[in-house]
């Protein structure tokens, strides 16, 4: 009787046991790919967010090419579309972004250059512990603090060495702009140089050359392609800010190299329209997706330099 | 004799000339150094100057006026605070996850390579940009408006490269054993990055974090493209107030405005009485941001010298 018994439930307790754990094994499996794909999504975010950005360029400047031509948008030379005379040249608006980027670049490259190498080569460990967080905050200061300082520190201060400079100007614009693109260029810089070996410098010394033919002659060679890499991000930099322009280099399109002048860049005009009520679907409103078009493509063109320098100049150890 | 020392003589004078370059490197490399120090002490100096006679309790508690005198920073920093908790909501968890994704999960292939790549490429794009990418989807696409919900998504976004950077060099940093100490107790792959991954990078995750914010918070360009407005007397309704009560989230549909915008606003007019309040906004501003960069420069530099594996 009892074995009878035993026979009938003794298989059934070790079945029930092994499907429970098959059970929750298999939960378990689920919630973890359920987990992975919730982390994939996220991921994904960033991706979403690119095609977000070509999505809504190239859509609305689609309906503006509709407005106006190709042609007249890369060739006239005034801008004034919100105006009864409606022209829609780019070039102004392009030249007063190489302009102010120009004079920023040639505040940044040297400045920034020179203090990477002293940091990674000449500086003693103290200075260079106090020095890089300091210019990491030199890099977080807001933009619009920038742009109110060049506006009302800076060109004054200007104005004083040149007596006709205008209120409103790309040179003070563009030195402080510069100034704050230093910390980015340096940093990206130092780190380049940091990532040399050790070995490199050591033959050099041995050679007898001394720290500063070790740092110009060995050591930014052999970090060419991360210099250049920190350069061009300099340049996306500057070619990308906003508000110091929008500050105070004034807000009229002007086709001019003069940085004496005021001039409008692309940014500081998609803020000038955007601070104006702004009718959807209006010309205004495409205006600003056809520049913010032109500046990505801009942007867009510096990198793949970049990229290529990189390539072309990668030091194999 | 007397040519092998004429010769030494000559070899000392060239490395002496030589030695003297060194020198002056290091004395162009302090310079450079002191012109980016001197230009920030410069602002930071001016700005106190300027701003500190309008820096009082009710330059805190008041709306913008037309009267600079009685003007305040009321509805930017009520605006600001409201923005930056959209954004952290958003950002921080989507980020880390993504983080985690790349650094944990992700398999080698295309998709991951896109993703990486984008990310990276991210990061460079101008802040402006994400403004034209905000007005065109979010407040017109998705219907959200003008609004606080709009701005915090758009900073979002934008700085979610920085927290997903910080995120992987955080977790990279975490050696491989205390992954296979977890699963050689059977934890799974969840179990692994809950209870060791993310403790153990938090902190590293957090400096990104901060940086981020305190970038988002200064950030004026791409929330002046989604249309927030410049002169703003009244703040978002709190939630279960007003005629008729307001819900829980209707300050997320609210019209706003931001501390950058409101000194943009100032330091755009010609009036010099105004010129006085931005320079106290800024103030205010740069503290903010500083504080910020500062626990994160601070949080790096214990991180660094306690964890030892």
């Amino acid at each position: 009787m009892s074995s009878i018994i035993l026979a009938e439930s003794s298989p059934a307790m070790p079945l029930d046991y092994v499907s429970d754990r098959l059970a929750r094994r298999r939960t378990r499996h689920l919630r973890e790919t359920i987990i992975e794909l919730l982390l994939l999504a996220a991921a994904l975010v960033s991706v979403a967010t690119t095609l977000g950005i070509v999505f809504i360029l190239v859509k609305e400047s689609l309906v503006f090419f509709e407005h106006v031509s190709l042609w007249d948008f890369l060739t006239d030379t005034q801008w004034t579309p919100l105006f009864d005379d409606a022209h829609f040249g780019i070039l102004p608006l392009v030249s007063g972004t190489l302009v102010s980027s120009g004079v920023a670049l040639l505040v940044a490259i040297p400045l920034g250059t020179i203090i990477a190498i002293y940091l990674s080569e000449f500086a003693p460990f103290k200075v260079r512990e106090i020095a890089k967080p300091f210019l990491e905050l030199l890099g977080g200061v807001p933009t619009i603090i920038y742009g109110y300082f060049a506006l009302l520190f800076v060109t004054p201060l200007l104005q004083l060495l040149i007596p006709e400079l205008p209120g409103f100007n790309l040179l003070s614009a563009g030195l402080v702009m510069g100034i704050m693109i230093v910390p980015y260029v340096s940093s990206v810089a130092e780190d380049a140089m940091r990532a040399v070996p050790m070995s490199l410098r050591e033959g050099s010394y041995a050679m007898g050359a001394t720290r500063y033919q070790t740092a110009v002659k060995v050591v930014a060679p052999a970090a060419i392609s991360g210099l250049a890499a920190a350069y061009i991000l300099g340049i996306s930099r500057a070619v990308g800010e906003t508000m110091i322009l929008a500050v105070a280099a004034g807000m009229q399109p002007n086709l001019t190299w003069n940085p004496l002048e005021p001039a409008e860049t692309i940014t500081a005009y998609i803020v000038q329209v955007a601070l104006g009520d702004l009718p959807h679907g209006s010309v205004g409103y495409q205006t600003i997706f056809a520049a913010g078009l032109t500046l990505m493509l801009i942007t867009l063109c510096f990198n793949v330099i970049g990229h290529l320098m990189r390539k072309k100049f990668r030091e194999v150890y | 004799m007397t040519a092998i020392s004429a010769n030494l003589q000559e070899i000392r004078t060239i490395i002496a000339r030589h030695k003297r370059w060194d020198l002056l490197f290091s004395l162009l490399g302090l310079a450079a150094l002191m012109i980016g120090v001197l230009t920030f002490l410069t602002l930071f100096g001016q700005m106190v100057i300027e701003g500190a006679g309008r820096l009082s309790l009710d330059f805190f508690l008041n709306f913008p006026s037309r009267r600079p005198e009685q003007a305040g920073i009321l509805s930017a920093w009520v605006g600001s605070t409201l923005v930056m908790v959209v954004t952290a909501l958003v950002a921080v968890p989507v980020g880390v996850a993504a983080g985690v994704y790349l650094e944990e999960y992700a398999p080698k292939n295309l998709l991951t390579d896109i993703i990486e790549i984008n990310v990276t490429n991210l990061a460079g794009v101008p802040s402006i940009v994400y403004g034209l990418l905000a007005l065109g989807i979010f407040v017109y696409q998705f219907g959200f408006g003008q609004s606080i919900l709009s701005a915090g998504l758009t900073l979002a976004l934008l700085i979610l490269p920085v927290v997903i950077v910080a995120t992987r060099e955080a977790i990279r940093a975490i050696p491989i054993h205390i992954r296979e100490g977890a699963y050689a107790c059977g934890a799974t792959q969840w179990q692994t990055v809950r209870d060791h991954i993310l403790p153990y990078s938090s902190a590293g995750i957090l400096t990104g974090v901060i940086i981020g914010m305190a970038r988002a918070i200064g950030e004026t360009a791409p929330i002046i493209t989604i249309g927030a407005l410049t002169f703003i007397a009244f703040l978002p309704p709190l939630p279960f107030t007003g005629e008729p009560t307001a819900g829980l989230f209707d300050w997320l549909t609210s019209p706003f405005t931001v501390m950058p915008i409101q000194m943009f606003n100032w330091t755009s007019r010609p009036e010099e009485a105004f010129h006085e309040n931005a320079a106290a906004a800024g103030f205010v501003l740069v503290l903010m941001t500083l504080t910020m960069n500062g626990m994160a420069i601070w949080l790096r530099y214990r991180l660094r010298k306690n964890i030892k594996w």
